[in-house]
């Protein structure tokens, strides 16, 4: 499969969650739509990886396997992030009864 | 037009036509299922790559961990109704106009690179597999992921000081 077809789907994907956060006011949405690009990146990461393993095949037998495990600590990092974003988020909504991320706008005052 | 394009080219509509759900639809929830629908998705690409390991991973951590976090906590805040204030229709354009902008210029720079050329791999290849990634993972990582151990121990923490009633 050639790698263009891999690199647009990515950035369709990843062009989707800019849209999502920049639309949107709901916090949890935004939190998901950050979700999306991550996921995207990670496609993009296992295709290189798997592009780099066809191109250097007859000299290194395992070539490409780093890219594959960067997005494995891709994963690590997201689900450490999301545990604490989403406790973030339900203090917010205890203090304001809101995700409206249009309320948090203490700093602009 | 082989059974591995037909799947590639279903498994791309699929993903993009729900992550455009995931950002249109109303009710949180709808958007949630719709994301796992897109995780899903590039499981299913994973699998086409023949990276094995990382689908089951993908499905495990984020179709089941990470989604069903989600659902919770807005199940929890009583989401499930539409109530979110709409954003103004001009930075609603604004914000689709930029990220389209974005878009035009990752493709026009991205089209023409050296490595237009070249082809991933599908449906061969053992690198994807969990003997190869292991044996990488204990010897050349092993540093990152004992510290990755630290980081989920400091994220336990940090979710469990947040979230509490003072």
């Amino acid at each position: 499969m050639p790698i263009n077809y891999y690199i647009f789907l990515s950035i369709a994907l990843f062009a989707i969650g800019i849209v999502g956060v920049l639309t949107r006011r709901n916090a949890i949405i935004i939190f998901m739509c950050i979700e999306l690009m991550l996921n995207a990146v990670n496609l993009m990461l296992v295709a290189f990886s798997k592009m780099h393993h066809l191109a250097k095949a007859g000299t290194v037998a395992t070539a490409g396997t780093d890219g594959q495990l960067f997005v494995f600590f891709i994963m690590v990092v997201a689900a450490a992030e999301v545990s604490v974003g989403l406790a973030i988020i339900v203090m917010m909504y205890r203090n304001i009864h809101s995700v409206d991320v249009n309320f948090l706008n203490r700093l602009k005052h | 037009m082989n059974i591995t394009h037909i799947l590639f080219w279903f498994l791309s509509v699929l993903a993009v036509f729900s992550a455009l759900m995931v950002i249109t639809s109303k009710n949180p929830v709808h958007s949630v299922l719709w994301l796992i629908v897109t995780f899903f998705a590039i499981s299913g690409h994973y699998i086409l790559l023949n990276a094995q390991f990382l689908a089951i991973v993908n499905i495990i951590v984020y179709a089941g961990a990470i989604m069903v976090l989600f659902l919770f906590v807005i199940m929890l805040m009583n989401l499930n109704k539409s109530t979110e204030p709409i954003k103004h229709r001009w930075l609603q354009w604004a914000g689709a106009i930029a990220g389209l902008c974005l878009m035009l210029v990752l493709v026009a720079a991205l089209k023409d690179t050296e490595i237009k050329g070249q082809a991933a791999l599908v449906n061969s290849g053992d690198i994807g597999l969990i003997k190869n990634l292991g044996r990488e993972l204990f010897t050349t990582y092993v540093v990152p992921f004992e510290i990755s151990s630290i980081l989920f121990l400091s994220a336990m923490v940090g979710a469990a000081v947040i979230g509490k009633k003072e």
